[in-house]
């Protein structure tokens, strides 16, 4: 036996060893446990357990302990399954550079491994970095209160509507979405309204976009909001949202306007237009596309402020007069009012909203504002080159885009995305004859490639 | 005694705060000049700050050094299970492969896809539930998710009617939100003497409109529910499902399973039982499993196996999506590494060395501790002391004080749950800070805490006064 070898195995050993003493993450030794239960009185540790026998588990998981090495590269062997395409998916998740600077901050501990900020003395940085994120989306909305972080789009859509039934005067229990909103978003929008025994409806689009007119044709006085994304699932920039506005307000619905912080810096200001309520995915800066993990971004008007949901971080003073940081306005949620609380949630996307404002600081205003026309840039001249390519249409409807627009193609939509995967590249088939194309910052330098590649699938 | 002195920063004259990003420099750009869109659909102008990045790495190296996390020290919070999060799983959230988008194939995925499957099957092992879902966001999502799924069973079997979710006083008030989230009268249940379910009183709560009782075990007092198999029986024999709130799974870890106790459904937080970290106040996860009965109207979509491949499939009756994605993956998988690391005997240590600490740490402290025996933590009274001022003292010794006022069974309540990654001597520190507090005067515990980034906050003012954000300042 080599040396080398001998070493090994009594490494092996040695953490086999370990492992079967159970948990590596529990710092006691023999003589700790044995004097900790001396100062209890207790002969053994299964004394302590007040279980009743018949309900004891005697069984086992049938999940081996591996070493953290190990682990780490199951997982990474595991997930290298996953086939190498460059993106040009969006539809409310999208992918742009996210600077090391993110991950650097973000993943120091005292940030990674803090709880939510019951104890402000010894929380400053935290409450701070949450203020500052709040302001943020204060800023970019117009709008006069910003909560500092919900789970996703979807669920903060749900709390939107659920805040507009209690702050709405005449009774009514309709929501108004537009037929653009994808359908995972509708899902979780109903089971928010269920138990409030409110419906959801749609209105159609005209042209890829919300038409006043039409808008009108379908608000009633039983409606208690109106929901428009902009820009929507399909990336078209809205043109008649002040109009729009003015409809939802003229049956007293609240406005809620669905959108994110890249747009929200290029594209009309929500309070210019009328809007009470803005909702979306702030994730889209400080996160990679994690699966659809996001981060709900949740502001609306002032005179809400007793009705919002989620937590909100205010400015106070200490004992020493020095300006200090706390969780407010507690008294709204579940800890304190159970079951007449605005919203259940308590553990919420705190980190990643520290993430998306480390992400809008280093952008600055300038950057920010660079990055979202670059969205538009980008979305344009894509869909003109795809256009020169016969059998293809692009984008579908004439108007200014987002990032993302839809292309038809002469051929069967769904034969076009597997082919496209089979060259390397995922799109998202809409129906028969249109894919949806997405394009950001991230997948730009492929996006030559990926002329050539849609040129050749549908040639 | 330790002592924790935390960073203040000051960049101003003699004020110690750090200022405001917006302090620092504010930088207006005109939006228009910058785009080719038409005025119409473009807004004026943006103000955020400007500043380069060694400004910006300073500025948020300092207010993380303005911050605590469980790596500064204990954080016993009652309820709350905040314990060490090992490193490694970062690194497996930070793979590049596991950035993928939401719309991506199934075919394309498969890697993702099993995992996700994998974790699904460890869970439903741990809780002794058939089927699990990793949808739910959070904990409170978990729940409301899970009382979806028992409203959809009743309104399947034709019982509609069951509006009432019974929930007993002393559980967490996510559970009371998260009912009445979902439609339900709440039915709120008191305790008996000691503390636990009162058959009786549950006896006379259950009836037909009964739709689900949530219940914490071991409860919030930190103590097993001995009578649980009646309590399922009189809950099941009225027509109701049994709900297990996961947030005191720790306590529990391989020494019982919540489906052999009679729960249909349960959640795991994942933030909690299974250490990944949730800094600031997330993002967690909060998975729920159920029993076969219950399967089919799990959301939408789940996972998997069939023969080689992992698919996507809908559940018969779904009752749809809680969120607008898969969940929060990267949580998810932060989680499927704990327990992988782990294992059987790993996850059994966990419980086990969370009731040895909760215990010794009892036994080392002077305050009064009404009931027992307790598990994973243990609710000990103030007495005469305000639990909050109390808590503020606790400050100065460098540690993080226990949940406070709550539940309100204990006057005065200081909830403990030192968890399993905390060391004896840690744990000694604890009870000497705890034991020392008790000692001091109502003007020392009325004026804490001095040597920390701020002192004593006015929370009323903030709250009296709203001022939230930057713009609130100006």
């Amino acid at each position: 036996m080599t040396q080398q070898t001998q070493m090994t195995q009594n490494s092996q050993n040695a953490s086999s060893e370990r492992r079967s003493e159970g948990n590596p993450f529990t710092p006691h030794t023999e003589a700790d446990v044995e004097a900790m239960l001396d100062a209890i009185g207790a002969e053994s540790v299964e004394e302590l357990f007040d279980i009743p026998p018949s309900v004891q588990f005697e069984g086992s998981f049938g999940i081996e302990s591996a070493s953290e090495q190990t682990v780490v590269q199951d997982i990474s062997a595991t997930l290298a399954q996953n086939e190498q395409l460059t993106e040009f998916l969006g539809r409310g998740q999208y992918d742009h550079y996210v600077p090391s600077l993110v991950d650097n901050l973000s993943l120091r501990s005292e940030f990674l491994t803090s709880y939510t900020q019951y104890q402000p003395e010894i929380a400053q940085g935290f409450l701070q970095a949450l203020f500052e994120y709040q302001s943020m989306l204060v800023e970019l909305t117009g709008l006069g209160v910003a909560n500092c972080s919900m789970y996703d789009a979807a669920t903060a859509l749900g709390e939107a509507a659920l805040l507009a039934d209690r702050v709405r005067e005449t009774s009514g229990s309709q929501v108004l979405v537009s037929d653009l909103v994808r359908e995972e978003r509708l899902s979780v929008l109903e089971n928010y309204l269920a138990g409030a025994d409110m419906t959801v409806e749609t209105y159609p689009t005209v042209n890829g976009a919300t038409d006043a007119a039409t808008l009108a044709e379908h608000v009633t006085d039983e409606t208690v909001m109106v929901y428009v994304e902009n820009p929507t699932a399909i990336g078209s920039i809205q043109e008649e949202l002040s109009a729009a506005g003015d409809v939802a307000d003229e049956h007293d619905a609240a406005f809620c306007l669905g959108s994110d912080p890249v747009a929200l810096a290029l594209l009309e200001e929500p309070a210019a237009v009328g809007a009470d309520i803005v909702v979306g995915d702030a994730s889209v800066l400080g996160l990679s596309p994690a699966y659809g993990m996001g981060l709900g971004l949740f502001a609306c008007r002032e005179d809400y402020l007793r009705q919002v949901p989620g937590r909100l971080v205010g400015v106070s003073e200490d004992a020493s007069d020095n300006r200090a940081y706390t969780l407010t306005l507690q008294t709204r949620e579940q800890h304190i009012r159970r079951e007449r609380a605005t919203s259940n949630i308590c553990t919420n996307q705190a980190w990643v909203a520290l993430r998306t404002a480390i992400h809008i600081a280093w952008l600055g205003a300038t950057g920010l504002v660079d990055l979202a026309a670059e969205c538009v840039e980008l979305s344009r001249d894509l869909a003109a080159d795809l256009d020169e390519i016969d059998g293809v249409t692009a984008p579908v409807y004439d108007r200014h885009h987002f990032r993302e627009f839809l292309a038809e193609t002469r051929q069967d939509a769904e034969q076009v995305a597997a082919d496209l995967e089979s060259a390397g590249f995922a799109v998202h088939a809409v129906d028969d004859h249109r894919i949806q194309v997405c394009i950001t910052d991230a997948n730009r330098p492929e996006r030559d490639e990926f002329v050539a590649a849609v040129e050749e699938v549908v040639a | 005694m330790q002592r924790y002195d935390q960073a203040t920063w000051s960049e101003t004259d003699g004020d110690r705060y750090e200022p405001l990003l917006a302090e620092k420099n504010e930088q207006q750009v005109d939006v228009a000049e910058q785009t080719s869109l038409p005025d119409e659909v473009t807004r004026e102008s943006v103000s955020l700050p400007e500043l380069s990045e060694p400004e910006i790495a300073r500025h948020y190296t300092r207010l993380s050094q303005m911050n605590y996390g469980i790596e500064n020290g204990v954080f016993p919070l009652g309820s709350c299970t905040m314990k060490y999060n090992p490193k490694f799983t970062e690194d497996v959230a930070a793979l590049a492969d596991a950035a993928v988008h939401r719309d991506r194939s199934a075919e394309s995925t498969q890697g993702t896809l099993e995992i996700y499957g994998r974790l699904q099957d460890y869970l439903g092992r741990i809780g002794g539930m058939d089927a699990v879902t990793l949808q739910p966001p959070a904990g409170a999502a978990g729940e409301f998710t899970g009382i979806l799924v028992a409203k959809a069973y009743h309104e399947h079997n034709d019982e509609g009617n069951r509006n009432e979710v019974i929930v007993p006083s002393s559980a967490h008030g996510t559970n009371f939100a998260s009912a009445a989230l979902a439609g339900y009268d709440v039915v709120e249940l008191p305790p008996s003497d000691d503390g636990r379910i009162d058959l009786d009183a549950l006896e006379e709560a259950v009836g037909d409109e009964t739709a689900a009782l949530m219940l914490t075990n071991p409860n919030t007092l930190g103590l097993f529910e001995r009578d649980i198999e009646e309590i399922a029986e009189i809950v099941h024999d009225a027509g109701g499902l049994l709900y297990y709130d996961g947030a005191n799974l720790n306590a529990l870890l391989g020494q019982a399973r919540p489906g052999d106790m009679g729960f249909d459904i349960m959640h795991f937080n994942l933030h909690k039982t299974f250490a990944t970290p949730h800094g600031g106040g997330g993002p967690g996860a909060g998975p729920i499993g159920v029993t076969e009965d219950l399967a089919g109207f799990l959301p939408s979509p789940q996972v998997r196996a069939d023969d080689d491949e992992y698919e996507l499939y809908e559940p018969e009756h779904s009752i749809g999506k809680v969120h607008g994605a898969m969940g929060n993956w990267l949580v998810l998988l932060k989680a499927y590494a704990y327990i992988e690391r782990l294992g059987d005997d790993g996850l059994a240590d966990t419980s086990t060395k969370a009731v040895l600490n909760a215990n010794y740490l009892g036994s080392k402290i002077d305050l009064d501790i009404p009931f027992g025996p307790f598990h994973h933590e243990f609710v000990a009274s103030a007495g005469d002391r305000d639990a909050a001022d109390f808590a503020k003292r606790m400050l100065d010794y460098g540690v993080h004080p226990p949940t406070t006022k709550w539940p309100d069974i204990v006057s005065e309540a200081l909830m403990t749950e030192p968890t399993e990654t905390e060391s004896r001597k840690t744990l000694d520190q604890l009870a000497a800070a705890l034991n020392a507090v008790a000692e001091e005067d109502e003007t020392t515990l009325s004026t804490a805490p001095s040597s920390t980034s701020a002192r004593r906050i006015d929370q009323t003012s903030a709250a009296r006064s709203p001022r939230l954000s930057w713009h609130a300042l100006e």
